[in-house]
């Protein structure tokens, strides 16, 4: 095992954090930004994975072998970039379709959380429960 | 030889190709998708005797040998659940063709549904027959692609929100896969699951437990694990029945044998995994008591799979040849009853117009068939005596006393009790709709969307379909002994390892 | 906008527009000067690709060849084709209908899909194992010795179902989102 080259690994967590954090947030637009930089830092580590960066190309023929660098994490990684690639322009299409249909693209609370909420809002104001048909109809729309 | 192993993968993604490029003509994608999952069937069968029989069949992929290059292996355990999901997906091909989703809106052609299918079909092939950490996670991409796009076919403003939380928190999960692969990767210098076995082992304790956490953590999330779970009942009830049934039976399943062919393969670990079964108490007892307070009939059906997924837990908690062979008979008890539930709740909406079980009643005099489509799996599901259910619980619950630590003791109560829970939901499911007062079936509120459609009556193609699945719980039931038998070797393969280690790394399997 | 907006706006110099006009061409430049289409466009743009339209081809087709032993392959020979269809989107727009064939998307993608996985298949009727490669050379007259890789086949269809896919997101996400774009402005008026 190799020491790991500690800008990579500070690089590494700030891109970490900044993707978990946009993860986190509302709009699909920044979770969408969240999970593009994610996938950046997951395939920087992959990179990172491979051990010593300064190889040569791992061409047949380009450089004697002891010098290349490995091979199998730029091949993870590019096939991790082509899947992030694909999923990144469906969730922009999902967003797309978000905003066309409900005029954002605001990640909502799920039925069960709406209806914790709502039953604790009841049991506040002591009041019965008049709009359950609705949640229903919502929840079997 | 070997080219068997690659036909499930490879035949599926030709034929998607076939299916787009003939977008056009429907009944062209109709029975070239039927005709491939046949395919798939008879080949799968083969693989599961070969595999039985002799040794675990191995393919390299483009002839490079097993640590550097891609092997796809067919073992006994891959082989009878890759067997069992195709017939499942076959069955559910049937019913979507025979509830016309596989159209684009009405009366026009869907150049879509069929091809995504197949895909998925070939995702779900990869992840059971991969022999490589990282060909795994390509597998869980192309099946979970191809479910974002299933699960957000014909969007409306609800399905998109139960898209997004599945989307974000798969990918998210995802990320997490790559993760693990490259924390993998520069620890050991390999993701041949053989190869990782053996090199896991050198690895001090502090890494190795921190990766097989994360692999934890990351199949967790995929299977629906709780507290992992959220996502789960929030999206799948919002697709169209036979895509709710197609995932439910199946994506959660690969997650599971993900994470058991994981954990059990590349880490050594002695019988009873208490953090497992702390799990799995909690994730049967979650789902069973989620379960009991929903009114909409899908999302009770997604939370006893929550629950159900505990059952699987429970097993892999025990950790030893006893829990595993519970654990394969119960996925593949599992895999068929929840499918047929799914369709069979698809079939209860076309005659009530509606999913909210306060709404329904009567159903057993308008269609007695649909009733004992119903009862069969569900009571199976329950684990009453003479069916599937009953064989895979008692041989769970049996392990599960057998390794008699204190958390077994408390996980098997808790499997217990959960049984109970799931047939008092299942009863309450049987009299809202089947007991009580008829309801004339609720008006299509949507006419666009195929997911509640109240027209009183289904095509011939969606009862033969529910029936087909029907009749695979039972006979899933009937051949119990030889499938236990099958189970259990499987299950010692798993705990050895030593066959699928030969096999791949050391050509000892067939083929080649 | 109707034909006479826009000849108000792009036509003669008013009183308070000739000073921006003072630096205008006086001839014209191009052989057309006028278009049927009336919306905003750039030539200078579209002039560019249309010369770099080929060459970016011929570049991706070179990227698609050298792929066996060298970088390039399949998927970025079909990546930088589908870039250069992106060019001619962003030149021409939605409206740009000077090609004269047409695929659909979806049927390049199928297409491309079932040749890359007949040509993993093929190694299979040759005794081989599944995407197993192997080369064969000849000498042809004039060209020379020519070495071609089996895989080069399954990279021709890797390479037509990547310039499927971004010609699809072109159609969907590009063109798709700018006709409802123009549907809702008709709309409001």
């Amino acid at each position: 095992m190799s020491s790991v080259n500690l800008t990579m690994a500070i690089v590494l967590g700030g891109l970490y954090a900044t993707g978990f954090y946009l993860l986190l947030q509302r709009s699909l637009m920044r979770v969408l930004l969240g999970i593009v930089i994610l996938g950046h830092g997951a395939n920087l580590l992959l990179q990172q994975a491979g051990g010593a960066p300064a190889g040569r190309p791992p061409m047949l023929g380009e450089a004697p072998v002891r010098l290349m660098s490995d091979p199998l994490p730029q091949a993870m990684a590019l096939t991790a970039i082509v899947i992030t690639f694909a999923l990144t322009t469906f969730l922009l299409a999902l967003a797309y379709r978000a905003w066309q249909l409900l005029g954002h693209d605001e990640v909502q609370d799920d039925v069960e959380d709406r209806r914790i909420r709502r039953l604790e809002s009841e049991l506040a104001e002591g009041e019965s429960a008049e709009n359950e048909q609705e949640l229903d109809s919502e929840a079997t729309r | 030889m070997s080219v068997l192993v690659a036909i499930p993968v490879l035949l599926p993604l030709g034929a998607a190709g076939l299916s787009m490029a003939f977008g056009r003509f429907a009944d062209v994608q109709r029975w070239l998708g039927l005709l491939v999952l046949g395919v798939i069937v008879v080949d799968a069968t083969v693989l599961l005797y070969i595999a039985d029989a002799h040794a675990p069949l191995v393919l390299y992929l483009g002839g490079w040998a097993a640590p550097v290059g891609i092997a796809l292996v067919a073992d006994r355990l891959a082989a009878l659940l890759l067997l069992i999901s195709v017939v499942v997906m076959f069955a559910v091909l049937l019913y979507s063709i025979g509830q016309r989703i596989t159209d684009y809106g009405r009366g026009t052609s869907s150049t879509t549904f069929h091809p995504i299918y197949l895909v998925l079909c070939a995702g779900v092939s990869l992840a059971y027959l991969t022999g490589d950490l990282f060909n795994l996670f390509v597998a869980f991409e192309i099946m979970l692609s191809a479910s974002y796009v299933l699960i957000t076919r014909r969007t409306t403003a609800n399905r998109v929100r139960a898209g997004m939380t599945y989307t974000i928190v798969s990918l998210s999960s995802s990320v997490l896969f790559l993760t693990l692969i490259g924390l993998v990767y520069s620890a050991t210098g390999t993701v041949n699951l053989a190869d990782l076995a053996g090199e896991t082992e050198k690895l001090p304790q502090a890494p190795a437990t921190a990766l097989a956490l994360l692999m934890v953590i990351v199949f967790g999330v995929k299977s629906a694990m709780v507290p992992l779970h959220f996502w789960l009942p929030d999206s799948y009830p919002n697709a169209p029945a036979p895509i709710t049934a197609i995932f439910a039976a199946l994506l959660t399943k690969v997650g599971i044998y993900a994470m058991i062919r994981t954990q059990i393969l590349v880490f050594d670990r002695g019988p009873s995994w208490r953090l497992m079964l702390v799990l799995a108490l909690a994730t049967m007892l979650v789902g069973a008591l989620g379960a009991l307070a929903q009114n909409d009939l899908n999302r009770l059906l997604s939370f006893l799979l929550v629950s159900h997924i505990g059952f699987m837990l429970f097993g892999l908690g025990v950790y030893d040849v006893a829990g595993l062979t519970g654990v394969i008979l119960y996925i593949v008890h599992h895999i068929t009853v929840q499918a047929a539930l799914f369709l069979v709740s698809g079939l209860v909406t076309r005659y009530t117009g509606t999913v909210a079980l306060s709404r329904m009643g009567g159903l057993v005099r308008i269609s007695p068939l649909v009733a004992v489509l119903f009862a069969l799996p569900a009571l199976s599901l329950a684990g009453v005596p003479p069916f599937s259910g009953f064989v895979a619980k008692l041989a769970l619950l049996q392990s599960g006393i057998g390794v008699g630590t204190g958390w077994a003791y408390a996980a098997a109560a808790g499997a217990v009790l959960t049984s109970l829970l799931t047939l008092y939901a299942v009863a309450r499911v049987w009299t809202r709709v089947f007991w009580g007062r008829t309801r004339p079936p609720e008006g299509d509120p949507d006419p666009t969307d195929e997911l509640v459609v109240g027209t009183g009556d289904t095509s011939r193609a969606m009862v033969h379909a529910t029936g087909v699945l029907v009749c695979a719980t039972v006979l899933v039931a009937v051949l119990a002994g030889p499938l236990a038998a099958v189970s259990e070797r499987a299950a010692e393969d798993l705990i050895s390892g030593e066959a699928y280690r030969t096999a791949v790394l050391e050509g000892g399997g067939v083929g080649g | 906008m109707t034909e006479h907006e826009h000849r108000e706006k792009s036509g003669g110099p008013s009183s308070t527009e000739s000073w921006f006009r003072s630096d205008a061409p006086a001839e014209r430049w191009l052989l057309s000067g006028y278009s049927r289409d009336s919306r905003e466009r750039t030539i200078l743009l579209e002039l560019v690709v249309r010369v770099l339209f080929p060459t970016v081809i011929v570049f991706s087709l070179y990227l698609l060849f050298a792929g066996h032993s060298r970088s390039g392959g399949g998927f970025s020979g079909g990546l930088v084709a589908g870039q250069a269809f992106v060019l001619r989107y962003l030149a021409g727009g939605r409206l740009d209908d000077s090609s004269t064939f047409s695929m659909r998307p979806p049927v390049l993608i199928g297409v491309g899909l079932t040749i890359a996985v007949l040509m993993g298949f093929l190694p299979v009727l040759f005794g081989g194992l599944v995407l197993e490669s192997g080369t064969f050379a000849f000498t042809a007259p004039l060209l020379g010795k020519i070495k071609i890789a089996s895989n080069l086949f399954l990279d021709v269809g890797v390479y037509l179902l990547i310039i499927g896919v971004v010609l699809d997101l072109l159609r969907t996400l590009g063109s798709g989102v700018e006709a409802d774009i123009a549907a809702s402005g008709e709309e409001r008026r």
